[in-house]
C-alpha cells in the first residue's frame, strides 16, 4: 500500500469508529448534526475540496461532484448518518480500487521488467556494479551465472548457457562461447562471461525493448477512445437526468396530479441516481484489459506495440507472408545429393560413400569461393577440407568453376557449365538451385541445393486457418518453380513469386482495396524478417517482424514483433488478441448494463444509495478481475 | 520532440482529463498519457520552450485534476 492509501485507511477506520459512536448517542436537531459532520469531514474533506476546485475550474460533472452532492443533498434532507456512511463507503470503494488497480499494475509492470539494474565492471581484480548507463562501447563487462546480460556485446572470454526466455517466452537454452554476439536481456546460466559492449545501454536490445512495451499503452484502440468519448458525454447526462428526476415528477405530480409533490423522496432518488452512475468501472477496466494482453503477449515473446494492434490482431482476416526468412530458413543448405554411382567408383576410395565423395569434389573446388552455395557445401561435407589438393582454379562467371583436384580435371557449376564443356549430363527438375558436377569431363552427379521450410510453418498456417483466417499469401523475390513448391507444400492460397520490393508493396496495396469492399471488417497482416521489407511492414494494416531478436530495424518498423522466428507464435498472437477484445467487451456490456438496471432501480426508487455504492463497488471490482484474466495466456498456447 | 515524463495520477478517467487538458495547452502538438504505466508523452510543437510549456502544462492538469504531479 503506499503512503496515500494507508491515509486514506486511516481515515476510513476512523470515520467508521465515530459513525458507530454516533449511533449510540440520543442526539437529536442541531447537535446531531454537527456531531455528524465531525466524521464527515475527516473522510470526505478531499472530495468536497476538488468538487468545490472542479466548480471554480469549469470542470463540473466529474465524481467528486456526484459524490459531494448526494452526500450534502442527503445531509440537508436529515439523514445525517446516511450522507456520512455513503461519503465512507465510496471512499472504501475508492481505495479497493487503487489498491486492486495499484496491484495489477505492478503484476503486469513486472512481468515486462527485464530491465537491469547494474553492470559488473572489473577495477583492479575486483568487481564493481555500476549503472549500466555508465558503460560505453568497447568496454568490458563481466557477467555471473545468475545475472542477466545488461548490455548487447561480444564474448571475449568464457563460455555459457543463456536463458532467452524474458525475450522469447521461449525456455530453450543458448549456447554461447568467445566470440560470439551477446543480446542484453538474456540471464547467464551457467559460466563467468567477460563480454566486450558494442552498444551503450540506451541502444542495446532490453532497452529497446522496454522503450516500445512500456509505450505501447500510449497507442490507444478504438474500445479505449470510445469509452473516453462515452465518458465525457455519459457524465454531464447523468446529471441533467438527475436533475429531471429531482424536478419534473415532483412538478407532475403537483400540477397534473393533484398529489403531494414529495420533494424529499425524488430528490433522494436522485441522488441514488448520481451515485450509481459513475463511470469507473468502464474507464479503468477497458485499458486494463489492453495492458494484460499486451503482458500476456509479451509474457510469449510477442511484442505489441500498443492496444490499437492488439485490436487489429484480433481482425486479422488476410495474411500474407514474405517467403525468405519468415517461412524458410533463410539459409541454403544442401537438400539431396544425386550421385551417378558406377562412374564414381573408378575414382573413390573405398571407404568413402559416392554421396560424400560428390560433396567433397564440389566442395573442394568451391573452397576458394565465399558464395552462400560454396559455404552450403563446405557445411554439408562435414570435416574440414585439405584445400591443398585444389590447384588451378578457375571462376567462370554465371557458370561456375573448374579446378584441378588430386591432379584431375573438376567442373562444378550449373547446366551452362556443362553445355560449354559439351559434357553429357541428366538435368534435375527439382526446385532450387541445382549444382552439376563432373570429373575428367564426365558428368558424376548433381546437387540439390535449396532453402529448408521452418520445421513448424506447416503447423503454423493450418493453425491460422483454424483461427479463421480467411486467405494466406505467399510473396517472394524468388523463382516460380522454387515459390510454388513451398507454397504447395504449406498450404498457402496464394503464390506470386519473381517479385521486386516494390512489386510487393503494390501488390500488398491491391489486396488492401479488395478487402475493402468487403463489408466486414477484416484486416491485413504482413509477415516479414524485417531485413528488406520495412516498406511493406508499414504499409500493410499490421506489420509484423520475425526473428526479430538483436535486429532493432525489425523492432522499428513493425507494429508486432515476433521475439523468436516460429511461425507458429503468430496464431498464438491472434488468440491471445482474441481473448482480450473478449474480455473487453465483456466488461463494456456487463458494466453498462448493470448501470443502467441499476439506474432505472434508483429512478424507481427500488435501490437505495447504499446498494447504489455496492453497484458501483462490485461492478468495478468484477470488471477488473475479468480485466486480468487477459494476462493469463497459457490455455492458448496449443 | 517527443518526451516522456513520469506523472502520478489516482484514477483512469482523471487520466484520460490530463490527457484532454495537455493536448489543448500551447506549444504541445500531441499529448497521449497512460495511466497503466504512470507516463505522459509530450509531442512539442517546432521551437518552444520545454520547460515552460510543461509549467502550463502541469497547470492545466491541477485544473482538472487538483492532486496530480508531473515530474519535470
Amino acid at each position: 500500500m503506499t503512503k496515500k492509501q494507508k491515509k486514506v485507511l486511516a481515515r476510513i477506520m476512523i470515520a467508521f469508529v465515530l459513525l458507530v459512536i454516533l449511533a449510540f448517542i440520543p442526539a437529536t436537531g442541531w447537535l446531531s448534526l454537527v456531531l455528524h459532520l465531525i466524521p464527515y469531514f475527516i473522510i470526505g474533506y478531499d472530495i468536497l475540496r476538488k468538487a468545490v476546485l472542479g466548480i471554480v475550474h469549469g470542470e463540473v460533472f466529474d465524481e467528486n461532484f456526484l459524490m459531494a452532492v448526494a452526500t450534502v443533498g442527503a445531509i440537508c434532507l436529515g439523514d445525517y448518518s446516511e450522507g456520512v456512511a455513503v461519503m465512507l463507503f465510496y471512499q472504501i470503494g475508492e481505495l479497493f480500487q487503487s489498491y486492486a488497480v495499484g496491484k495489477s499494475r505492478k503484476n503486469i509492470s513486472a512481468l515486462m521488467d527485464i530491465r537491469p539494474d547494474y553492470a559488473n565492471i572489473e577495477v583492479d581484480g575486483k568487481l564493481e556494479q555500476v549503472d549500466p548507463d555508465e558503460i560505453a562501447v568497447g568496454n568490458i563487462i563481466v557477467v555471473q551465472p545468475g545475472e542477466k546480460v545488461p548490455i548487447d556485446g561480444k564474448v571475449i572470454e568464457g563460455n555459457s548457457t543463456l536463458n532467452t526466455s524474458a525475450l522469447t517466452g521461449e525456455s530453450v537454452p543458448r549456447e554461447v562461447s568467445e566470440g560470439d554476439e551477446i543480446i542484453s536481456g538474456c540471464v547467464n546460466m551457467t559460466g563467468l562471461l567477460k563480454i566486450q559492449t558494442t552498444k551503450v545501454f540506451g541502444e542495446s536490445t532490453v532497452s529497446k525493448i522496454l522503450d516500445l512495451v512500456e509505450n505501447s499503452s500510449m497507442k490507444k484502440s478504438r474500445s479505449e477512445n470510445f469509452i473516453s468519448k462515452f465518458a465525457k458525454v455519459y457524465t454531464p447526462a447523468v446529471c441533467f437526468g438527475a436533475l429531471a428526476l429531482a424536478v419534473l415528477p415532483p412538478l407532475v405530480r403537483m400540477l397534473f396530479l393533484q398529489m403531494e409533490p414529495a420533494w424529499t423522496d425524488w430528490v433522494f432518488r436522485a441522488l441514488t441516481f448520481l451515485v450509481i452512475s459513475c463511470p469507473c468501472a468502464l474507464v479503468i477496466s477497458i485499458p486494463l484489459s489492453f495492458f494484460g494482453g499486451i503482458g500476456g503477449a509479451s509474457k510469449c515473446g510477442i511484442l505489441v506495440k500498443g492496444s490499437n494492434y492488439l485490436e487489429a490482431l484480433s481482425e486479422t482476416s488476410y495474411v500474407v507472408f514474405d517467403k525468405t526468412g519468415t517461412l524458410t530458413e533463410g539459409v541454403f543448405k544442401v537438400n539431396a545429393v544425386f550421385p551417378e554411382t558406377e562412374r564414381i567408383t573408378k575414382w573413390k576410395k573405398d571407404e568413402e560413400t559416392a554421396e560424400k565423395f560428390l560433396l567433397s569434389i564440389a566442395a573442394l573446388a568451391e573452397s576458394y569461393s565465399s558464395h552462400p552455395i560454396s559455404k552450403s557445401l563446405k557445411e554439408a561435407c562435414g570435416e574440414a577440407l585439405d584445400t591443398g589438393r585444389v590447384t588451378d582454379i578457375e571462376e567462370i562467371a554465371g557458370h561456375g568453376v573448374t579446378a584441378l583436384i588430386d591432379g584431375r580435371k573438376a567442373a562444378v557449376g550449373n547446366a551452362k557449365l556443362m553445355n560449354k564443356f559439351g559434357i553429357a549430363y541428366a538435368e534435375c527438375t527439382e526446385p532450387g538451385t541445382i549444382v552439376y558436377v563432373a570429373l575428367e569431363n564426365e558428368y558424376i552427379g548433381s546437387i540439390l541445393i535449396a532453402d529448408v521450410i521452418k520445421q513448424n510453418a506447416p503447423k503454423a498456417i493450418a493453425s491460422l486457418k483454424k483461427n479463421g483466417v480467411k486467405k494466406t499469401i505467399m510473396l517472394t523475390g524468388d523463382n516460380k518453380k522454387v515459390a510454388e513448391a513451398v507454397g504447395k507444400k504449406l498450404g498457402m492460397d496464394e503464390i506470386h513469386s519473381e517479385l521486386l520490393p516494390a512489386d510487393k508493396v503494390s501488390l500488398v496495396e491491391k489486396l488492401l482495396e479488395e478487402k475493402e469492399k468487403e463489408k466486414r471488417k477484416s484486416k491485413l497482416a504482413f509477415v516479414g524478417d524485417g531485413i528488406n521489407d520495412a516498406p511493406v511492414l508499414t504499409r500493410a494494416d499490421i506489420g509484423i517482424a520475425m526473428g526479430a531478436m538483436g535486429s532493432d530495424a525489425a523492432i522499428e518498423a513493425a507494429d508486432v514483433v515476433l521475439m523468436d522466428d516460429d511461425p507458429a507464435k503468430l496464431a498464438l498472437a491472434i488468440r491471445i488478441s482474441r481473448k482480450c477484445l473478449r474480455i473487453v467487451y465483456q466488461n463494456i456490456v456487463f458494466a453498462l448494463a448493470v448501470k443502467g438496471i441499476c439506474l432505472v432501480l434508483g429512478a424507481l426508487g427500488i435501490a437505495n444509495m447504499w446498494s447504489a455504492i455496492f453497484a458501483d463497488v462490485g461492478v468495478m471490482v468484477i470488471a477488473v478481475l475479468n480485466a486480468m484474466r487477459a494476462l493469463n495466456t497459457k490455455g492458448l498456447t496449443k | 520532440m517527443n518526451k516522456t515524463y513520469k506523472i502520478e495520477v489516482d484514477c483512469a478517467n482523471c487520466a484520460a482529463k490530463m490527457e484532454e487538458a495537455a493536448k489543448n495547452t500551447e506549444g504541445v502538438a500531441n499529448a497521449t498519457v497512460s495511466f497503466m504505466t504512470q507516463k505522459m508523452k509530450v509531442e512539442f510543437a517546432e521551437g518552444v520552450d520545454e520547460k515552460t510549456v510543461m509549467k502550463s502544462v502541469l497547470k492545466a492538469c491541477r485544473k482538472v485534476e487538483p492532486d496530480c504531479e508531473i515530474d519535470f
